[in-house]
C-alpha cells in the first residue's frame, strides 16, 4: 500500500516548514516536498506606512538577517530619494564603509551560529545519532573548548552590530542616503585589540580558521558521506563586482551554469525583467526563476555554496588560499555537493572576519559626513535594494507615493530564492535514505532535514531543548489515513 | 504669598496659586504627565498626573496649590489608576514602537516604562485610523495620537494666528485633522517644533525619522522622571 511520510515541523530553522515524503507498494520514494506553511504578508502591511519607516518595519521579518533586511531597505530608500542613480550623487565613502562593517559583522554571527550551533553537532556525532546528544548541548559535552570559543565568537559579532546599529537585534542605522552614525576610535579600538571579555579581531580570525579545520577534519573522515550527499546541479547566483568577483553589499546579479559560464548577468534593477515566480497550492513559498529558461532550468541557488561557485577570488588571504582549495576540489567546475555549503561556510566565516579587519582599520569610519541628501527633484519614488544576506540573495523592492506612502513592496528573500533546490535536495536524500527501506527511522529522517539546514541556517531553539524535539512522523495510506506515527 | 501643603504626608512650602505638578517636582515628587507642558496653559486632557488632593482624585496639571492643601502622589492605589490611565491610551491606539520613529524620543512610551507598564490590563482595541499624509511636510499618524491637543492649543498659523490642527468628531469618532494649506506654510523650524511638542509619533516631520541614533535619543540620555525632576524637558 502506498504511504505518505511527513516531518512535521522541518527543525532546526527558522520559520515554520514541513516535509512530506509519498512512498509506493514498494516503499520506494514518488514524490518529496518541503512545505513553507507560515504565511508573513510584510509586503501587504507595510503598504500605508511611511517609506523612511521601511527599513525598521520590514527588518522584523528575521531575528537573525535582520542587518540584510535593514540595508536591503536602505539601498531600496537610496535610490527612491535618488541616492545612487544620479552622475553625481553617490552614497559617500564613510556610510557604505559603516553599513559594509555592520553586513559583515552579521555574517559573521549568523554564519557562525548556522555553522557551529546546527551543523556541527552532525559533523561531530553523526546524523543518526541520538537527538538528546545531537545538539549544542550535546556540543558542550563533548568539547567545552570549543562552545566557549564558538560563543566568544558570537559575541564579538552581535558586540560589533550592537556599535554600529545600536543594538544587538533590530537595530536602527541606516537612513535614506546614508547612515545616522560613525565610528568613533575608542569603539574601533574595542574590536581591533578586545578587552576583557571580547576577542581581538586577530583572536576572531584565529577561530574562525579553526572552524575551517573542523571541517577538514570532519570531510577527511566522512569524505564519501559528504561528496554524496545531496548533490544537486543548479545554477548559482550572486552579486558581483566589475572583476567578477563576489560583493556581499553591491553589484550586478551574475547567474552562472555547472561549467561557470555566465547564463545571465543583469543590473539588479532589471530583475522583474529577468525573474518570475511561480507558486503551487501546497506552500505559501513562491518558487522564482528566469524567465528565460523556464522553471525547471531556470531556478537558481544562491548562498555561501552559490557564492563561492561564483567568485573568482576572495579579496583577503586566508579566504582566498581557502578558495583556492575550495575550487580546485572540483576541477574548476560548480560545485553541486549540498554538504560543502558548510564548507563554503566555514571560508565566508573567514572571510567576513578579514573583510572586518581591513574596514576597522579604515578612517573612513570615523568621517562625520553621514548623509547625502538630494534635491527634491531627485526623488523617483522607487527603489530596489539588493545585498548578499548570509542566506543568499536578497531584494527590496518598494514604490511609493509623493505623499511619502509605500504604495508596493516586493521581497524575494534568500530562501524563496533557493526554494526549487531545496524541494531538490530533499527529493535527492529522500530517494538515497529512505526509497526501498523497509523500516523508517529518526536518524533517517534527520538526513532530510540535514539537507535543509545546509540552506536556511537561521536558529531555532525548539531542537535543542532536550528530548522535545518537536518532530512528528505520520504515514498516511493512500485515502490520507493515518496508519502510523512516530515522535521524537 | 508663600503657603505650606502637604505632599505625600510632608510639610512642603510653596508660592500660593503654583502648578502642583512643578511644585511636587521641585521637592522631589514626580507625577507623570503627557499633556502638560510647563509655562504653557494647562490642557488637563490626558489625566495621567491623577492624584488625591484634600481627599479627591485631581488632574494634578490642573491643580493650583493652596495653603493647606493635602496632596498625596505615591500610594499604592493611585498609581495603579495612573498605570491604568496610560494602559488604556495603548490599547485605544495602535503603538507598534518597534518601528515607530518616536521610540526613545516618545513622552508616552517613556511614561509607560516609568509605571512600569508591561502588558495592557484591558483588550486592544484595533480600531482602524486613516493616516493624513496630504501635507507637503507634515504626516500625521492617527494611529498614535492621544488626544492630548498639544498642537492644537500651542501651534498656530505665524501669521493670522488660526490653529493649525484640530479635533474633529465625537467619542470614538474623533479624530486629529491638520489644515493643509496652513501647514504648508509653516516654517521648517515650526514643523519640527510641532513634531516634538507631539508627546507620541503622531505628528512626525516626513522623510527625516531616525536620524538620531540609538543610545543618543531623548529618554535613553536621562529618563522621563529624571528630566521632570531636573527641570529639563
Amino acid at each position: 500500500m502506498s504511504r505518505k511520510l511527513v516531518i512535521d515541523p522541518v527543525t532546526r530553522i527558522e520559520g515554520h516548514g514541513k516535509v512530506t515524503i509519498q512512498l509506493d507498494d514498494d516503499n520506494q520514494v514518488t514524490d518529496a516536498k518541503l512545505h513553507v506553511v507560515e504565511f508573513r504578508g510584510f509586503e501587504k502591511l507595510v503598504q500605508g506606512h511611511p517609506y523612511w519607516e521601511a527599513p525598521m518595519l520590514l527588518q522584523r521579518i528575521c531575528g537573525i538577517c535582520f542587518v540584510s533586511h535593514h540595508l536591503c531597505g536602505a539601498k531600496a530608500l537610496d535610490d527612491m530619494i535618488g541616492v545612487g542613480l544620479g552622475q553625481h550623487i553617490r552614497l559617500l565613502p564613510g556610510p557604505e564603509k559603516i553599513r559594509r562593517l555592520g553586513h559583515y559583522a552579521q555574517q559573521l554571527q549568523s554564519h557562525v551560529t548556522a555553522y557551529f550551533y546546527l551543523v556541527v553537532p552532525e559533523m561531530l556525532f553523526g546524523m543518526d545519532a541520538p537527538p538528546e546528544q545531537r545538539n549544542v548541548l550535546g556540543l558542550v559535552e563533548q568539547d567545552p573548548a570549543l562552545v566557549k570559543r564558538v560563543v566568544a565568537l558570537r559575541k564579538w559579532g552581535q558586540e560589533l552590530i550592537k556599535t554600529v546599529l545600536g543594538k544587538r537585534m533590530h537595530g536602527i542605522s541606516s537612513v535614506p542616503g546614508g547612515v545616522s552614525k560613525n565610528i568613533s576610535i575608542e569603539e574601533r579600538d574595542r574590536f581591533l585589540q578586545g578587552e576583557e571579555g571580547l576577542l581581538s579581531i586577530d583572536e576572531v580570525i584565529e577561530y574562525a580558521q579553526e572552524g575551517l579545520e573542523l571541517f577538514y577534519q570532519f570531510h577527511e573522515q566522512h569524505r564519501e558521506q559528504v561528496d554524496q550527499f545531496a548533490v544537486v546541479p543548479a545554477l548559482d547566483m550572486c552579486l558581483v563586482n566589475d572583476e567578477g568577483n563576489v560583493d556581499y553589499y553591491h553589484g550586478r546579479i551574475r547567474i552562472i551554469d555547472e561549467h561557470k559560464h555566465i547564463v545571465q548577468e543583469f543590473d539588479y534593477h532589471d530583475y522583474l525583467q529577468h525573474f518570475s515566480e511561480a507558486t503551487e497550492a501546497w506552500s505559501y513559498m513562491k518558487f522564482p526563476y528566469l524567465k528565460a529558461l523556464g522553471r525547471e532550468k531556470g531556478s537558481v541557488r544562491v548562498g555561501p555554496l552559490a557564492r563561492l561557485n561564483v567568485t573568482k577570488t576572495l579579496s583577503t588571504p586566508l579566504a582566498e588560499a581557502a578558495l583556492k582549495k575550495f575550487h580546485a576540489y572540483t576541477n574548476g567546475r560548480s560545485n553541486n555537493m549540498t554538504l560543502h555549503t558548510n564548507w563554503a561556510r566555514a571560508i565566508e566565516i573567514i572571510h567576513s572576519a578579514e573583510l572586518i579587519k581591513a574596514l576597522l582599520n579604515d578612517t573612513d569610519l570615523q568621517n562625520t559626513e553621514l548623509l547625502m541628501i538630494p534635491a527634491d527633484t531627485a526623488w523617483t519614488g522607487e527603489g530596489i535594494g539588493v545585498v548578499e544576506a548570509p542566506r543568499g540573495t536578497l531584494l527590496h523592492h518598494y514604490r511609493a507615493a509623493k505623499t511619502g506612502d509605500i504604495t508596493f513592496a516586493n521581497l524575494i528573500v534568500s530562501t524563496t530564492q533557493n526554494n526549487q533546490v531545496i524541494n531538490r535536495t530533499v527529493q535527492s536524500v529522500a530517494q538515497d535514505y529512505i526509497s526501498g527501506k523497509a523500516e523508517i527511522t529518526e536518524g533517517m529522517l534527520n538526513a532530510i532535514e540535514v539537507g535543509i539546514r545546509a540552506y536556511d541556517p537561521c536558529l531555532s531553539c525548539a531542537t535543542h531543548a532536550l528530548g522535545q524535539m518537536p518532530l512528528k512522523i505520520s504515514v498516511f495510506d493512500a485515502r490520507g489515513n493515518i496508519i502510523d506515527e512516530l515522535c521524537r | 504669598m508663600s503657603i505650606q501643603i502637604t505632599l505625600d504626608g510632608r510639610p512642603v512650602s510653596t508660592q500660593a496659586g503654583a502648578n502642583l505638578v512643578d511644585v511636587a517636582a521641585e521637592h522631589g515628587v514626580y507625577i507623570p504627565t503627557l499633556c502638560y507642558l510647563k509655562g504653557k496653559p494647562c490642557l488637563g486632557t490626558c489625566r495621567i498626573c491623577s492624584v488625591s488632593v484634600n481627599g479627591r482624585i485631581a488632574a494634578a496639571c490642573t491643580v493650583s496649590v493652596s495653603d493647606g492643601m493635602i496632596v498625596a502622589v505615591d500610594e499604592p492605589a493611585l498609581a495603579d489608576m495612573r498605570k491604568a490611565l496610560i494602559e488604556m491610551l495603548f490599547i485605544e491606539g495602535n503603538h507598534n514602537c518597534p518601528s515607530c520613529e518616536k521610540s526613545g524620543r516618545c513622552d508616552l512610551q517613556a511614561v509607560g516604562y516609568d509605571v512600569g507598564m508591561l502588558v495592557p490590563r484591558f483588550p486592544y482595541r484595533f480600531t482602524p485610523h486613516q493616516r493624513e499624509v496630504g501635507a507637503e511636510r507634515i504626516w500625521l499618524e492617527r494611529d498614535r495620537c492621544i488626544f492630548c491637543q498639544r498642537c492644537v492649543d500651542y501651534i498656530h498659523d505665524q501669521h493670522s494666528g488660526q490653529k493649525i490642527f484640530t479635533i474633529k468628531g465625537r467619542g470614538s469618532n474623533a479624530r486629529i485633522e491638520i489644515d493643509k494649506t496652513l501647514a504648508d506654510q509653516m516654517s521648517a523650524e515650526q514643523v519640527r517644533e510641532a513634531a516634538e511638542l507631539c508627546p507620541v509619533g503622531c505628528i512626525i516631520e516626513k522623510g527625516v525619522g531616525f536620524n538620531r541614533p540609538i543610545g543618543e535619543r531623548k529618554f535613553e540620555i536621562k529618563s522621563v522622571r529624571q528630566r521632570a525632576l531636573e527641570d529639563d524637558v
